[in-house]
């Protein structure tokens, strides 16, 4: 027998504290909600208890004098190709406990990115680039479903527009706040996210936890969502937002349900998602009313009815092997907008396992959907939203040449707001106050900070997706969409250049 | 010499074009004038002219113009001809020798008309005589190697191949032909091979099209026109307009003021300032036809039978100049291009950046009366 468990050996950091500079002022044990500091009265000296730490940084970041520094544990297992550490440790977990493994935000394992692979286009003496500081450069976009031709008639020598169009929502950056529930997020999180899209002209998305009613005055900058739990959806919710998003799938679990523990369900939450305080929030992995495509052309018809065709209806899914036939499916059962969520999507928890191993990269989902959509002659008929795994401003325009009409940002908000992707979400203990509700933890957002910051974020994007776009001698974002002959592979083999629609850079 | 001495060259490309509202036709002459002498915007590595009005005996026939690399292409083409339309006369394209030009492809034209259900099979029943032509063109164009139809409408033609273009015309034997409106090319390849299916200007039906710019919108533009049945194949970026134009003006049913907004819209600041309808209109074309947005520096000028029109890029990053004396209109890069064969215009101005000028025939045009060459010395031949 080990003296004491073998996890506690193999832990993931090392905690340093500069005795020199510590003033044992106990600011590390206050914000560690994992417990990794601790106060020894006796003695009147903090120490640690390393096993905890799960590498947020949190204590790290606020120590006032400095003294504090978390870095991998450098203890290792004897070198094996095969038996790589997390193997090992999850195995001794499960040991542990005879539970499934659970993690947080999106797959971390080295799998292609093929964004990085992938470079961009510019001009060179046959077409000027263009400079966004001193000529229009324009990002304005349009989700919803559009026809294949408009129909003028000529009154008193004019073109009148006689097309009816079903309902359009117009953005000004070609980026949306991606779905984060109240409940998995607390309100402080929300309240950032729903100003910042109010001040950028763009949508953030409420998730499948309901809408609070604080919340409900950002309608118009709102997406509401509609998930197989269908918490807090009522007839005053689906008409709250501006559009209803269908949530099949999200890319960090494909196939999976969602599972907000009873502990959690809070009096507020409660309300919010309308059930009673204390009940575990179990969403179904299928919707239970959609087994078919028919099936969600009822429920797409059904929420349109319930908003009287004035409100554009998403349907997300997450990005696997035949995302496109099923793409084309979900346009033909009337959806105005779909969401493809690839792997690396984050999520408050997911087990470790779906996570890692299940689901494709958004790249190549997006490229072949957006082909079979044009092959099919129905691209007009919706917009697509490519989602998971977009880190900066370069990963927008190399999805919108792809074939992308905007992209959902998760992780990259919550970054934003002070996430360090510690990929513990799932513990409801978020050091940071963003993935929790525990209100001691949660007011470490302040909801004016995080509007400034996302704010920021997005229009810090937007310069330079400007930037990018003048460089390759287009003045509008619907010249780059869809526009592959900007982007060109690095590294790429030839199936892998085939299914993404580019050529090799050189060719 | 030193290295700042050197001049730099000189890049871009030439266009010029001429229509006769009233329907009077124009020997080739003037527009070979007016092209040649804006020899310096070409590198000899393509011209092209389009004629309107040319073919009076045949004018209700679609005029098919065929280069072929050899004869097993243009038998191929042949092959797939008889399956598919009635070819009421065929000849070979006439040309005279020039020095300047090598190595031309085999030229060929046939006027032709679909073939009609019951008469023979038909290969694509139920589409009207313009779209069956289209399916012709791009299948001969897409899957026979070596051979592709340049030009297909009614009344026209284009001429086109490597070399300035007033050699081009001389070797097309162009100073025999009359129309009503002509336009012509003088290419500077840039961004690809120069090679004679490449030169402009480019066609469909009785849409052509004369082009100095580079639209960097064309991975998209392309990507749009195959949602609806157009290939392009011939390796540059102009091919896409002339489908536009089909798609938009032809298919869709759009005047051309609107398909010039489709190619050149208005910005988002100044939609924003419109009145309702105008503003919900130009939303729409925004909206709709996005992916027809020709993004990128550009002067264009597009004929049709019934009329000739110019257009600049929303930012004007290319020349463009137009000119007017009587019932003829003239369109051209430089104002020098006018002024050789038109010395004393009545009016001449430069177009803004994406406002079209737009010359329609007048009602009651006859296109049989026949005018001799517009300006009797020609200064730049």
């Amino acid at each position: 027998m080990l003296h004491q468990p073998i996890t506690k050996n193999y832990h993931d950091f090392i905690i340093e504290r500069d005795p020199e500079k510590c003033i044992q002022c106990q600011v590390c044990v206050r914000q560690c909600s994992y417990g990794a500091h601790i106060y020894n009265e006796k003695d009147e000296r903090v120490t640690e208890d390393e096993a905890r730490c799960v590498g947020c940084h949190r204590c790290e970041a606020l120590c006032p004098t400095e003294a504090l520094t978390i870095r991998r544990n450098p203890s290792e297992f004897r070198e094996n190709a095969l038996w790589a550490p997390q193997f090992i440790k999850n195995i001794y977990k499960q040991a542990d406990t005879g539970g499934v493994l659970l993690t947080g935000m999106g797959n971390p394992y080295p799998y292609p990115v093929y964004w990085d692979r992938m470079v961009l286009d510019a001009s060179q003496v046959t077409n000027p680039s263009i400079d966004p500081l001193r000529e229009p450069m324009e990002l304005r976009t349009w989700l919803g479903s559009k026809p294949d031709a408009i129909e003028v008639e000529m009154k008193k020598g004019k073109p009148n527009l006689t097309t009816q169009f079903l309902p359009q929502l117009q953005i000004n950056y070609p980026i949306l706040f991606s779905a984060m529930s109240y409940g998995s997020i607390n309100l402080n999180v929300h309240v950032g996210l729903a100003r910042a899209a109010e001040e950028l002209g763009i949508l953030y998305n409420t998730g499948e936890g309901g809408l609070h009613q604080s919340l409900y005055k950002y309608g118009e900058n709102t997406i509401v969502q509609c998930a197989s739990g269908r918490f807090g959806v009522d007839s005053k919710y689906l008409n709250a937002g501006v559009a209803i998003e269908i949530k099949i799938g999200q890319g960090a679990k494909p196939g999976i349900g969602g599972h907000l523990p009873g502990e959690k369900i809070g009096k507020e939450i409660s309300i919010t998602r309308m059930i009673p305080e204390g009940s575990d929030a179990i969403s179904p992995a299928p919707h239970h009313d959609i087994y078919s495509i028919e099936d969600l052309r009822q429920l797409i018809y059904a929420l349109k009815e319930a908003t009287d065709y004035e409100k554009p209806v998403f349907v997300k899914i997450a990005a696997v092997h035949n995302s496109a036939a099923i793409a084309s499916g979900i346009a033909r059962a009337g959806a105005d907008v779909i969401a493809i969520d690839g792997f690396r999507g984050g999520t408050g928890a997911a087990p470790t396992m779906i996570r890692d191993n299940v689901g494709i990269p958004i790249e190549l989902a997006l490229a072949s959907v957006d082909e079979r959509l044009r092959q099919e002659g129905i691209r007009n008929r919706v917009s697509l939203l490519a989602a998971g795994g977009i880190r900066c401003s370069a990963d927008v325009v190399k999805a919108i040449a792809l074939g992308a009409d905007a992209v959902y940002i998760g992780t990259a908000a919550l970054i934003a707001v002070g996430c360090t992707v510690c990929q513990r979400c799932y513990t409801g203990k978020c050091p940071w106050g963003i993935a929790t509700n525990d209100p001691y933890l949660a007011k470490r957002i302040n909801p004016d900070i995080a509007h400034r910051r996302l704010a920021n974020l997005v229009r810090a994007w937007g310069h330079e997706i400007q930037e990018m776009l003048g460089g390759m001698g287009l003045n509008a974002i619907e010249s780059l969409r869809g526009n592959r002959e900007k982007l060109r592979g690095v590294g790429l083999n030839e199936v892998e250049l085939n299914i993404l629609g580019i050529k090799h850079a050189g060719a | 010499m030193k290295s700042w001495q050197y001049q730099k060259d000189i890049s871009g490309c030439g266009l010029s074009g001429i229509i006769n509202k009233n329907g009077e036709r124009i020997t080739g002459e003037s527009i070979i004038c007016s092209i040649a002498c804006q020899h310096d915007r070409g590198n000899g590595l393509g011209g092209g002219f389009a004629a309107y009005g040319i073919y009076p005996d045949f004018k209700d026939h679609y005029a098919l113009h065929i280069m072929a690399d050899n004869l097993d292409a243009l038998h191929a083409v042949e092959g797939f001809l008889n399956q598919t339309v009635s070819v009421v006369h065929q000849e070979k394209i006439p040309t005279r020798p020039n020095k300047y030009i090598t190595d031309p492809p085999i030229l060929r034209r046939y006027f032709i008309e679909p073939v009609k259900e019951g008469d023979r099979i038909c290969r694509w029943p139920g589409l009207s005589d313009d779209d069956y032509i289209v399916r012709v063109v791009m299948n001969v164009n897409r899957d026979i190697k070596g051979a592709y139809i340049f030009s297909s409408g009614k009344n026209m033609g284009a001429f086109k191949g490597v070399g300035f273009p007033e050699d081009i015309a001389d070797f097309y034997r162009l100073d025999e032909y009359s129309g009503y409106i002509w336009t012509a090319h003088n290419r500077f390849p840039t961004n690809t091979p120069g090679w004679w299916g490449g030169a402009h200007p480019f066609t469909i039906l009785d849409w052509s099209i004369v082009h100095n710019g580079e639209i960097s919108s064309y991975g998209i533009n392309k990507r749009y026109l195959e949602m609806f049945g157009y290939h392009c194949t011939l390796l540059t970026d102009t091919e896409v307009v002339a489908y536009l134009l089909d798609l938009i003006i032809r298919r869709h049913g759009l005047p051309v003021e609107l398909a010039c907004k489709v190619f050149a819209p208005p910005f988002w600041q100044e939609i924003d300032r419109m009145d309702k309808e105008a503003k919900r209109l130009f939303t729409a074309i925004r909206m709709v036809y996005g992916s027809g947005l020709l993004n990128g520096p550009f002067a264009i000028l597009f004929a049709y039978n019934g009329g000739l029109v110019g257009l600049n890029d929303r930012v004007k990053l290319r020349p463009l100049v137009a000119a007017v004396k009587g019932d003829t209109v003239y369109m051209a890069s430089e104002e020098s291009a006018i002024r050789a064969i038109c010395p004393d215009p009545e009016k001449v101005w430069a177009p803004k950046a994406g406002e079209p000028v737009i010359v329609t025939m007048d009602k009651g045009a006859s296109t049989t009366k026949k005018q001799a060459r517009l300006s009797p010395a020609c200064a730049g031949a």
